[in-house]
């Protein structure tokens, strides 16, 4: 019943929705409270990637933002979306109802896009870090959310680009049978057609079942392409590299994996992942910024260095926070439209991004690097494993407006 | 270029033999299942994690111990079947007398803690483990390069099934062992310790699932989810071969593995799905499996 009210609250009117919690307004007298949900894979196979080091990040931006200081209260909540939309969606709802003014990460684009919908109902600040689909600014883009970090357009067009750029122009894909993974390789195959290169063939294997990836390595090696797009993620792009090795696809194709995060990489060893080359908008030790954050946050999480989501959730977090201070008024915060406004106005600035913007459309604007992993003898200390080849202006990175077909910006 | 149904001759050759590796995987792990399902009319829902702990405790061997690939391929097994041998004494045995769901239950429970732990140990994306170098590199067959360590790995899985089947259905331990479940009373009047028979051959069957984790861990990523992606196809095997048949559950093994190959070429959407067509078929023509002895 309270759902279903607050439901109908939420989506009629921003003030509406900031009466309906008087309990935290009266809260909010001593110490001016925040609340901030991650909504993560805590458990599965995305949860090196998000998960606890995403939560670690925000807390490292509550403490550089000096929320204490500020006389801010800043409490951080979790939740486990166990890679299930229905999960998902019902946990930001919850965390929403209980008076959550942020919910922050959430790998997966299927969830990622539902929780979309959640905020919009709910008009709550959203700031996706996590998902790839770059549908969540384009036909599904709310004014409650802001996408940080990545997206599909951004990998297709760095990597894809670079790759067809140096030579590399007859293309066989490897997708995984879902959303993501579509788009993932139509956006791909766009661009290399566009500059030029033909696409030989692509296979949809089905998701998340496949291990084994043997079958689809000897087809892509018999179609004579010369390079292996690999339109999936996480351990299928883990096994399908490993075992590209394994059948010698390495010497003979150059492997393109279109979304490879550090913690991947990690994962693999530099032994197999040595050569390939993947975009990401962070990297820990990019420049002087970019390592004084990662001296900073590394007692927080020890074991697995932060790659560009969470270094996103971080620099999300972050911005969130000073957008909230300069609106000065804590009712408005429980607006979220309001707030996402506030943070689009607003210039981005912090150690692990540097300088940026936000769109019109959400869509956080950062620059691409294009990287190169190291082999196990240029490495120099643990977790160094990239050498910048290329980078791409944000402005280039992504998607024109004019092409996303995002209603807010048509109003 | 000779063709068959419109695809190359050797790239199907090529898939015959893919199949036939995945296979030899589907039928180590079914052939544990079906010892364990057999014997002792448990289904071990942990099975799988004690898959993922095989290939977990290969990588730890080398990482913290710097004890390589063969050694592990002994102590692996060995290790991975002792911890079977405490949880059958510790919990597993309680649910004997009971409905076959409580087994059920029970290990499912425990694969999904096994697997919540080596998570939170190990994180989701997990460790890498190469091959020996000597089973390192490929091998020119004319019509593909076979990667030396897959073939290493057919052999060894058809040595396993083989001895494997020959212990239980034609020595005199195989014997006691299946008197042992048939009649427990009536062995254990001959002085047969019989709950220990059936504890050392719970033991046997998760040791299995621990060699095919070493065999697994140079060939794909070692991670905490690696068991659960395998073993609803496995239990399909098993089901499909006949739910406790051990000829049943290793020939089956195979032969799902060429089918799933080969549809990986025609229609690779469907290669997930075609081990459970090929299960639905089975079930209506012959209920108790294709080697199964009707009930």
């Amino acid at each position: 019943m309270d759902l279903s009210r607050r439901n109908l609250l939420g989506g009629a009117a921003a003030g509406v929705a900031a009466a309906s919690l008087p309990g935290t307004r009266a809260r909010a007298a001593s110490a001016k409270k925040l609340k901030i949900a991650v909504v993560s894979d805590f458990s599965g196979p995305y949860r090196d990637i998000g998960g606890p080091t995403s939560v670690a990040c925000v807390e490292q931006a509550i403490a550089d933002f000096g929320a204490k200081q500020k006389g801010y209260d800043v409490e951080v909540i979790r939740g486990d979306h166990q890679e299930n939309p229905g999960v998902g969606t019902a946990l930001a709802r919850r965390f929403y109802d209980q008076g959550a003014d942020l919910v922050i990460d959430v790998p997966n684009s299927a969830i990622g896009i539902a929780i979309e919908g959640v905020a919009h109902d709910k008009n709550r600040a959203y700031i996706n870090t996590n998902s790839a689909s770059s549908d969540i600014t384009g036909k599904f883009c709310n004014a409650q959310t802001v996408h940080w970090t990545y997206d599909t357009y951004m990998l297709s067009h760095s990597t894809g680009g670079a790759i067809v750029k140096s030579g590399g122009k007859k293309w066989f894909f490897i997708t995984a049978d879902y959303a993501f993974g579509h788009l993932l390789h139509e956006q791909t195959a766009a661009v290399v057609k566009q500059m030029g290169g033909q696409v030989l063939g692509n296979i949809n294997y089905p998701f998340p079942t496949t291990t084994d990836f043997s079958s689809y390595l000897i087809q892509a090696q018999a179609s004579g392409a010369d390079v292996l797009g690999l339109a999936n993620a996480g351990k299928d792009t883990v096994n399908s590299i490993k075992q590209a090795h394994q059948f010698g696809l390495n010497k003979k194709m150059h492997i393109a994996g279109l979304l490879i995060f550090l913690n991947d990489v990690h994962g693999m060893g530099l032994e197999i992942a040595q050569g390939l080359t993947l975009t990401e908008s962070f990297y820990w030790n990019l420049n002087d910024r970019t390592r004084a954050f990662m001296k900073r946050v590394k007692p927080r999480t020890p074991d697995n260095y932060p790659s560009m989501g969470q270094a996103g959730s971080y620099s999300g977090t972050l911005h969130f926070l000073k957008a909230v201070d300069a609106m000065n008024n804590m009712k408005d915060v429980k607006n979220g439209a309001a707030v996402v406004a506030q943070m689009k106005k607003m210039p981005t600035d912090d150690d692990a991004y540097g300088k940026n913007y936000i769109r019109e459309d959400g869509r956080f604007m950062c620059p691409a690097y294009l990287f190169r992993v190291k082999s196990p003898s240029e490495s120099k200390e643990p977790w160094d494993y990239y050498d910048l080849l290329a980078t791409t202006p944000a402005k280039e990175a992504f998607m024109p407006m004019a092409a996303e077909g995002c209603p807010l910006v048509k109003a | 270029m000779l063709m068959i149904l419109g695809k190359p001759a050797p790239l199907l050759f090529g898939q015959l033999l893919l199949g036939i590796i995945n296979g030899s995987f589907y039928a180590m792990l079914s052939l544990g299942l079906a010892i364990i399902f057999g014997l002792l009319n448990v289904i071990n829902f942990a099975h799988g994690a004690l898959f993922m702990v095989g290939a977990f405790v290969t990588w730890g061997l080398l990482h913290y111990l710097g004890i390589g690939y063969w050694p592990a391929l002994v102590l692996a097994p060995v290790m991975v079947g002792a911890f079977g041998l405490g949880l059958e004494r510790t919990l597993i045995r309680f649910t004997y007398k009971l409905d076959i769901l409580y087994g059920l239950l029970l290990t499912f429970g425990l694969a999904l803690v096994l697997e919540g732990l080596f998570t939170n140990a190990y994180g989701s994306s997990g460790v890498s483990y190469g091959a020996p170098d000597i089973l390192s590199g490929t091998l020119n067959l004319g019509f593909m390069y076979l990667p030396v360590y897959r073939g290493f790995v057919v052999a060894a899985a058809i040595i396993i099934c083989v001895a494997v089947w020959f212990v239980i259905e034609k020595t005199s331990l195989g014997a006691l062992l299946r008197a042992s479940t048939e009649n427990p009373a009536l062995v254990q009047a001959f002085g047969v310790n019989v709950p220990r028979v059936i504890a050392l051959t719970f033991a046997a069957g998760v040791s299995l699932a621990g060699l095919a984790g070493v065999l697994a861990a140079p060939l794909y990523s070692v991670n905490p989810g690696m068991g659960t992606d395998l073993i609803n196809t496995v239990f399909a095997v098993v089901v499909i071969g006949g739910m406790g048949s051990i000829g049943g559950a290793i020939i089956t093994g195979f032969g799902l593995g060429i089918i799933q190959g080969f549809t990986e070429v025609y229609y690779p959407a469907a290669s997930s799905v075609v081990v459970f067509a090929v299960m639905a078929v089975v079930l209506l023509a012959r209920p108790a499996g294709l080697f199964g002895r009707a009930a």
